[in-house]
């Protein structure tokens, strides 16, 4: 509950005071923000208030590290309270309890929920300093010419944009109003462990090779695990499909199928559902390949025990995080949000998530924060000059290692599908607990 | 005036109770049932008096199987505990002497809580796991030449974990039931030459069917709900209606998790209904 102290009342009316007036000045005229006619919005009036602003975010464990609230903190000088979620979690209170955070971190397959919802607020782009700099495949749609400008499923780049600032409907094209900032992405594919794997694994088609059979897991989260099962048995050639992140009910029916009978068959050993079941199932050798998330492989290396993020000749399957903001947020907790925005991009965040594997939005900021060594390891595909080391000190390669998969073009742009949420999506939830059910 | 207070008094008393039962209860339970009959897409529910969530949970094959399945556990994991509760209750109402002993032993059967059930989960990876103790074992003896897979995440991983959960809600009354036996009903019934069967089947086990009435009522009430278990033990390969249910909430599916919880509410209290019908567990408390 806020307490009316006569502290918060002036700042409140000083705030409010700041917005009507800059409302007014975008009224009268047309002047490009910034320039004499029509003056950027004075920090001078906010800076203050942002001081007692606290701003509550609600994500995944990715990105709900103390560390960052920390550096935030102190960067920026106002507070930041994290709550970390499951996925499914966090998606549940986006939409149902929008009273409960003001900054929501979270995927871009998510969108097609949340938008309809009317809790977020669309984020404008002229506000956010380094939003020309970030990765192309966010913001336009074009990675030079690689695959992942076609990937199918919720590419970042279809919920984007709005068409409008109170609008609620995604525009295919750019404009001036964004749903969420990136500001951490991945391309997943098959783990395996090569020493209990006897042959390379190159196609998602291996995670059906009888010679796993009872060796190998998928994860159980139906928005995700579907693109994997989609790439595996399209890659087998089970199937085909017309749109692999957009599946008809004919192709929900035909793909749960097929699954179901591998599952009777006895192809997988478990299903997993959070992070760390997956290292578990790996590191205990009870699943030897199975579909996992990048920091999970980081997790079993870290133990001693050998690990592959394997590239697949089929391509990767992708997500994005990124910030969104609740749309109750008005005067200086907005401007606090701006300015926690740009700090994301800022560069420091990105070095931080980048030394665990994932990418930042805005990668050339990120290398500021790097050294050499590790910004040839983790983005250049080149071999490791140095032990590479994470940010809590752990070891994850050795000299001389190179990253599976190779350097950030070749990674991100071979990516060929996204997480995903289809228009289908009640009766995929319905088919995929027949196929955990079966 | 004051005769007025003496009624009101009572009352009284028992407000605080009503309202928490209320509030906390019986709203809850009732939001659960409207919602069970409103409509839903992918992202939001919408007011309705519509029956599709309930024509949904009877007409697919799915929510049949998934009824099947937890009907199964719920039969394997009170027979196991009753196989396992009735001689370590016995044991520890009649065998033992000393009272030291006993309420020694007693706390011992509550083991199983002293540990998170998640790391009561993880920790069986490596007892049951392919390469687990139990399974290097049998290698070693030479009882199998492969690893026994069916040890974790299966049916039997399932019910194991349940039963070490569950057990001590059945020891428990069972226990306290076998307690409250008068001892001089036994030494008479030796006096009048009965055997030690005939002992156990014509005194103890009548008088302790309240005690296995209620952990009756514990166990079943509880393994028909669960769902971290069965998703950790099972690997997530096997379904359980709770897990159901928990899948559907994950999905935002709300309207169709109420229904399927309203019936599994109601398949619950009908079989509660029964176990008080056929023992009178009054005589209990």
């Amino acid at each position: 509950m806020p307490k009316f102290t006569r502290r918060r009342l002036i700042q409140t009316g000083l705030a409010t005071g700041a917005a009507l007036a800059t409302a007014r000045c975008g009224a009268q005229t047309e002047a490009p923000e910034g320039t004499p006619n029509n003056p950027a919005p004075g920090p001078e009036v906010n800076t203050n208030s942002i001081k007692d602003v606290t701003l509550r975010f609600i994500g995944t464990g990715v990105a709900q590290i103390n560390d960052i609230r920390d550096k935030a903190q102190e960067d920026l000088g106002f507070k930041i309270e994290l709550k970390a979620l499951s996925t499914e979690e966090n998606n549940q209170i986006a939409i149902t309890q929008p009273g409960q955070y003001d900054m929501f971190d979270g995927e871009y397959f998510s969108l097609p929920l949340v938008i309809p919802s009317g809790n977020l607020q669309a984020i404008d782009v002229k506000r956010i300093k380094s939003f020309d700099k970030i990765a192309s495949f966010f913001t336009t749609g074009k990675f030079n010419g690689l695959p992942v400008e076609n990937a199918q499923g919720t590419a970042p780049i279809k919920v984007m944009y709005l068409k409008d600032k109170d609008s609620q409907e995604f525009s295919a094209t750019p404009t001036d109003w964004a749903t969420l900032i990136p500001f951490q992405y991945n391309a997943d594919t098959l783990g395996y462990r090569p020493d209990l794997v006897t042959k390379e694994i190159t196609s998602w088609a291996d995670l059906f090779d009888p010679a796993f059979s009872g060796k190998t897991s998928i994860l159980d989260i139906p928005s995700i695990g579907i693109m994997d099962a989609a790439l595996v048995v399209e890659s087998a050639g089970l199937m085909t499909f017309g749109d692999k992140g957009n599946m008809t009910k004919a192709e929900i029916d035909q793909i749960t199928q097929i699954l179901i009978d591998k599952k009777k068959e006895g192809q997988f050993r478990a299903f997993w559902k959070t992070f760390d079941e997956s290292v578990n199932l790996m590191s205990s050798g009870e699943v030897i390949l199975q579909s996992m998330w990048s920091p999970a492989v980081t997790a079993v290396k870290a133990q001693g025990i050998e690990c592959v993020y394997a590239p697949l000749k089929e391509g990767y399957r992708a997500w994005g995080g990124g910030i969104g903001m609740s749309a109750a947020m008005e005067g200086p907790k907005l401007d606090a949000a701006y300015a926690y925005m740009d700090w994301l991009l800022d560069g420091w965040v990105g070095a931080f998530l980048g030394r665990q594997g994932y990418y930042s939005a805005v990668p050339e900021n990120a290398k500021k924060f790097m050294s050499a060594e590790e910004w040839d390891f983790w983005y250049e595909g080149k071999p490791a000059a140095v032990d590479m080391v994470d940010p809590f000190g752990t070891t994850l390669e050795k000299a001389g290692a190179v990253r599976d998969g190779g350097s950030f073009e070749e990674r991100m742009g071979n990516v060929v599908v996204w997480n995903s949420t289809m228009d289908e999506q009640v009766y995929l939830v319905q088919k995929w607990n027949e196929f955990i059910a079966a | 005036m004051y005769k007025a207070w003496k009624t009101f008094q009572p009352y009284l008393l028992a407000t605080p109770q009503t309202l928490i039962f209320l509030m906390f209860l019986v709203f809850p339970i009732t939001m659960i049932f409207i919602v069970s009959f409103w409509e839903f897409n992918g992202y939001a529910m919408t007011p309705a008096f519509s029956f599709a969530n309930y024509v949904n949970v009877f007409s697919s094959k799915v929510s049949l199987s998934t009824y099947l399945n937890t009907f199964k556990y719920v039969v394997l994991v009170w027979s196991a505990c009753v196989a396992i509760a009735l001689p370590i209750a016995y044991y520890l109402a009649f065998c033992i002497e000393r009272d030291s002993v006993r309420i020694l032993l007693f706390l011992i059967c509550t083991i199983p809580f002293w540990t998170s059930n998640i790391i009561r989960m993880i920790s069986w990876i490596p007892l049951l796991g392919r390469g687990g103790l139990v399974n290097q074992a049998l290698l070693t003896v030479g009882l199998v030449q492969e690893p026994v897979e069916w040890l974790l995440y299966s049916d039997f991983a399932i019910v194991l974990g349940m039963v070490h959960l569950f057990n001590f809600f059945m020891i428990a009354p069972v226990f306290n039931s076998m307690m409250r036996i008068d001892r001089s009903l036994i030494t008479a019934a030796r006096d009048m030459g009965a055997s030690g069967f005939e002992v156990l089947k014509e005194i103890i086990l009548p008088l302790t069917a309240p005690g296995l009435a209620i952990g009756t009522i514990f166990v079943v009430t509880l393994t028909m709900g669960e769902y971290v278990t069965v998703r950790l033990m099972g690997g997530g390969q096997s379904a359980s209606v709770g897990k159901l249910i928990s899948t559907q909430i994950g999905s935002l599916q709300y309207p169709l998790a109420a229904a399927n919880a309203v019936i599994l509410l109601l398949i619950t209290l009908v079989l509660v209904a029964g176990i008080l019908r056929v023992v009178d567990i009054r005589k209990e408390l």
